[in-house]
C-alpha cells in the first residue's frame, strides 16, 4: 500500500528557518503582540479571575452542549434564522451550496470563518461554479496568493510587507515595488469595496453564539463581517458546535479577555450581534460538528472544545513564532492546533504533539485555561499507544531506535534506564547525531560522578580537594 | 534528616562537577547526604515522546532507590518535575506517593526545606539566570511572566545571596531555550533556533556566565555557545551556590 506522506513539522520547519531573517522578523512581530497582550492583561487586577470564570463557563457548556444547543435552535428558529446541522465537513459544504443554489447566486463574501477554511469551502464552491472572496485582508492576501492561513488571528503574519506588493502588483495590478501598509490597504479596499456592493449572499463565522437569545456575536476589527452582512440579500453563519455560550451577560466576561489575548486591546473594534433577518432578506444558520463530538468524547481532550480562537498560545508559543503557522500543516496551527489536530486525523497530524518542547507558556496565556501543554503529553502517550509513532519523525529516527523497543526488552532491574542512558539522542557521541550539525556535544569529563564517588567520598576523604 | 542525592543519568555522565557541588554545598550546609548508587534515569524522555507505559522498570528501581530518604534533592529541575508529577507503582502505590512528595529541585530545597539565609558563595561574575520552563511553569521556582501575579524568584533569591555576583536583565525572562528532550534532535532546526536567540539574549546584555536549576537547558545552550567559539560559559546554579573564591 503507497502512502503519500506530507512532509511533517520538523521537515517544513526547517525549511521555513531557512531564511533565518525572516525568522527573526516573525519572531519578533508574534512576541510584540505576546507583549501587549500581557500589558493589557496586567492592566486588570482581576484578569487571572477572568480566566478562571471563562473557562468554567465554558466548562459548563461543553458539560451540557445537548440542552444549549436545543435552546439555542429553538431561539434562532424563533427569530426567523434557518437552522442547519452538519455532521461533517462535506455536509456543511453542501449545505451552503443548496442555499446559494435555490437563489441563482454564483457569488460570496465571506469574513472571519476558519470553520470554512477547514471544510475547503472555497475549493469546493469553486468546482460547482461559485467564486468565494474572504474579505478579511490578512485572508484575502493569503486567497490571492493561494495559500491557507497560517495564523487564525492574523492570517498572513509570516509574509512580509515587499512580498504583499508583489502579489498585488500581480494579481491587482498596483504599482511595482509597493510596500507601505496604509497603501497597500487602500489597494485591497478599492477592491474589496465592488465585492460588498455586488455579492448577494455573505458568509461570517461566528465567535460566540448565545443560548438564551439565539443570536450570534462576530468580533472583528476591519467590519468586513457586518458590511458583507448587511449588504446581502442571503446572510450564512458557519459555527462549530462548542461556540456556544449560556447567556448574554457571558459576553461581558468573553469579549473582554479575547481581545486583550489576541491583540491587547481592550476590545475589538467591532462586536456585532445578529439576531433576526432584516426585512426581505434570508438568514441561515449551520452548526457543524466535524469531529467535535468525538472530542468531547476524549475526556483527556475535552477541554480543547473551550477555545475561543484568540491565537495567544500561538503568539506566546516560541516553537510557533520560529517555525511559522504553515509547518503545522493544518487550518488550525500552533499548540490549539497540535491537540485539535489529531483528533480529525491521528496518522496525518501524529507530529504535531511533538512540536514543542512542553514548555507550558500556551497554557498559561489561554483565556479559558486549557491546560494545553499537558494536553500535547497526553497526545503523545495515545499516539504511540495506537501505533502512530512510526509517522513522526520525532520518533521514526535512527537514533531514537529505543523508541520502538518492545517492553519485554526492559525486564531486569534497571535495565532500561541504563539502556536509555545510553541511547538518549544527546548521550550519543558520534557526529551523525543531529545534535551534532549546529551544536558541539559535552565533553565528556575524565570520570563520572558515580565514578568519582565510589572512589572518593565512600572512602570520606574530603570532597573537594 | 537524611537526604537522597537524585543525580539524574546525563549529569551524572556529563556534569559530575554540578552534582559534586551540589553534594558539598548540602554538606556544608550541615545535612547527612546519601548518594544510592543503584539509580538509572528517571524515565523522562521515555515518557515525554510517547511511552509512559514503558517507565515501570524505571520507577520502580526509583522507589527501591530513594524510598527509605527523608528528602530526596537533584540538581534538575525536570527531571524532578517528571518524578512529582509521573512517578507511579502498582506494587509500592504508597512509596511512589511518599516519593512524588518529599522530591525536591535543589534551589526549592535551599529557600523552603532548610530556608537558607545566607551563603559563603563568592562568584564575581555578570551572570545571565536561564529559566528553565520545568523549573518555573512545572515546580514555580519563580513567578512566570504570563501570569498577572506578584513576582518572586527562588533562583534569584539564592543568587542575591552570592558575593560579587552581578545578575544581568534579559529582554526575555523566561522564555524556553528550545532543549525539549527529544525535539532536540526531532526538531533539530527550531531547537537550536531557540537555543541560538536565548544565546544571544544572555550574551548582548553582558552576560559572562549562564546559569540554570536544569543542565539539560545548559547542556544545549553549551552546545551552541561552543560551536559559535563564544566566550559565553555555562554554569549550573549548585557550582555558583557553591563557590568560593
Ligand atoms: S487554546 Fe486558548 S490561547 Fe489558544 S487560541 Fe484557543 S483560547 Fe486562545
Amino acid at each position: 500500500m503507497k502512502e503519500t506522506q506530507i512532509q511533517d513539522h520538523a521537515t517544513l520547519a526547517e525549511a521555513f528557518i531557512q531564511d533565518e531573517e525572516r525568522v527573526n522578523w516573525h519572531d519578533g512581530a508574534l512576541w510584540f503582540i505576546r507583549e501587549k497582550r500581557d500589558l493589557a492583561a496586567k492592566k486588570i487586577p482581576e484578569w487571572e479571575n477572568l480566566r478562571e470564570v471563562a473557562s468554567q463557563i465554558k466548562h459548563n457548556v461543553i458539560s451540557n452542549l445537548h440542552d444549549y444547543l436545543v435552546q439555542f435552535e429553538e431561539n434562532l428558529t424563533r427569530n426567523g434564522v434557518t437552522v442547519h446541522w452538519a455532521a461533517d465537513a462535506a455536509e456543511h459544504n453542501a449545505i451552503v451550496y443548496s442555499i446559494l443554489k435555490a437563489k441563482e447566486i454564483t457569488q460570496m463574501v465571506k469574513s472571519k470563518s476558519m470553520l470554512t477554511e477547514e471544510c475547503h469551502l472555497n475549493e469546493y464552491l469553486a468546482e460547482r461554479g461559485i467564486s468565494v472572496i474572504n474579505s478579511d485582508l490578512g485572508e484575502y492576501i493569503q486567497q490571492i496568493d493561494n495559500e491557507p492561513p497560517s495564523h487564525i488571528v492574523l492570517p498572513c503574519i509570516h509574509k512580509r510587507k515587499e512580498e504583499i506588493g508583489a502579489l498585488f502588483h500581480e494579481h491587482l495590478g498596483s504599482e511595482k515595488g509597493l510596500s507601505d501598509p496604509t497603501l497597500l490597504t487602500r489597494v485591497a479596499r478599492k477592491h474589496l469595496r465592488n465585492v460588498f456592493m455586488t455579492r448577494r449572499a455573505a458568509l461570517t463565522g461566528v465567535n460566540f453564539a448565545v443560548a438564551e437569545t439565539g443570536e450570534y456575536v462576530v468580533c472583528t476589527n476591519e467590519g468586513n463581517a457586518d458590511m458583507g452582512a448587511h449588504l446581502s440579500e442571503v446572510q450564512i453563519a458557519s459555527m462549530g458546535l462548542e461556540k456556544i455560550i449560556p447567556q448574554k451577560k457571558h459576553l461581558s466576561i468573553f469579549l473582554r479577555v479575547l481581545a486583550r489575548s489576541a491583540t491587547g486591546q481592550p476590545i475589538t473594534i467591532y462586536s456585532s450581534h445578529y439576531r433576526k433577518p432584516r426585512p426581505g432578506q434570508e438568514m441561515h444558520l449551520i452548526l457543524v460538528d466535524a469531529g467535535r463530538t468525538r472530542q468531547l468524547a476524549r475526556p483527556d481532550f475535552r477541554d480543547s472544545l473551550k477555545c475561543i480562537k484568540c491565537g495567544s498560545c500561538m503568539n506566546t508559543c516560541p516553537v510557533y513564532r520560529k517555525s511559522g503557522g504553515l509547518s503545522y500543516h493544518n487550518t488550525i496551527s500552533g499548540p490549539i492546533g497540535a491537540i485539535l489536530a489529531p483528533n480529525l486525523d491521528m496518522k496525518k497530524h501524529a507530529d504535531l504533539p511533538y512540536a514543542s518542547t512542553l514548555c507550558g507558556s500556551c497554557s498559561n496565556v489561554c483565556p479559558v485555561k486549557i491546560n494545553i501543554h499537558d494536553q500535547l503529553y497526553k497526545w503523545r502517550q495515545v499516539i504511540v499507544k495506537e501505533g502512530y509513532a512510526g509517522y513522526t519523525k520525532a520518533l521514526g529516527m535512527k537514533t531514537m531506535a529505543w523508541t520502538l523497543s518492545s517492553p519485554g526488552n526492559f525486564t531486569k532491574a534497571g535495565k532500561a534506564g541504563r539502556w536509555f542512558m545510553q541511547n538518549l539522542p544527546f548521550m550519543i557521541n558520534n557526529k551523525f547525531n543531529p545534535w551534532y550539525k549546529q551544536r558541539e556535544l559535552p565533553e565528556g569529563p575524565e570520570e563520572s560522578f558515580a565514578e568519582w564517588y565510589a572512589q572518593n567520598h565512600e572512602k570520606e576523604e574530603p570532597v573537594y580537594k | 534528616m537524611t537526604v537522597g542525592l537524585f543525580v539524574p543519568c546525563y549529569v551524572n555522565q556529563f556534569y559530575p562537577k554540578a552534582a559534586k557541588a551540589t553534594l558539598q554545598l548540602l554538606e556544608k550546609l550541615g545535612l547527612e547526604v546519601d548518594y544510592p548508587t543503584q539509580q538509572t534515569c528517571c524515565g523522562q524522555p521515555m515518557a515525554n515522546s510517547g511511552f509512559e507505559h514503558l517507565t515501570t522498570d524505571c520507577n520502580e528501581n526509583f522507589i527501591r532507590n530513594f524510598a527509605q530518604y527523608d528528602y530526596i534533592v537533584a540538581p534538575s529541575a525536570s527531571c524532578v518535575l517528571h518524578v512529582k508529577e509521573h512517578l507511579s507503582s502498582a506494587r509500592q502505590p504508597e512509596n511512589a506517593a511518599l516519593i512524588r512528595e518529599k522530591v525536591y529541585e535543589l534551589v526549592e530545597f535551599l529557600t523552603d526545606v532548610i530556608e537558607v539565609e545566607r551563603l559563603d558563595a563568592v562568584f564575581p561574575h555578570k551572570v545571565g539566570l536561564h529559566q528553565s520552563c520545568h523549573g518555573l511553569r512545572g515546580l514555580h521556582l519563580s513567578q512566570m511572566s504570563e501570569l498577572n501575579a506578584p513576582y518572586f524568584s527562588k533562583p534569584e533569591q539564592l543568587l542575591n545571596l552570592v558575593k560579587g555576583l552581578e545578575q544581568v536583565t534579559l529582554d526575555r525572562r523566561d522564555e524556553c531555550c528550545g532543549f525539549g528532550g527529544t525535539f532536540c534532535v526531532a526538531e533539530e532546526a527550531v531547537s537550536v533556533k531557540m537555543g541560538k536567540d536565548r544565546v544571544t539574549d544572555h550574551s548582548k546584555n553582558g552576560a559572562e556566565y549562564i546559569t540554570s536549576s536544569d543542565l539539560s537547558c545548559l547542556m544545549h545552550l553549551e552546545g551552541i555557545l561552543n560551536r559559535q567559539k563564544s566566550n559565553v560559559k555555562v554554569v549550573h546554579i549548585a557550582e555558583i551556590l557553591n563557590a568560593s573564591l
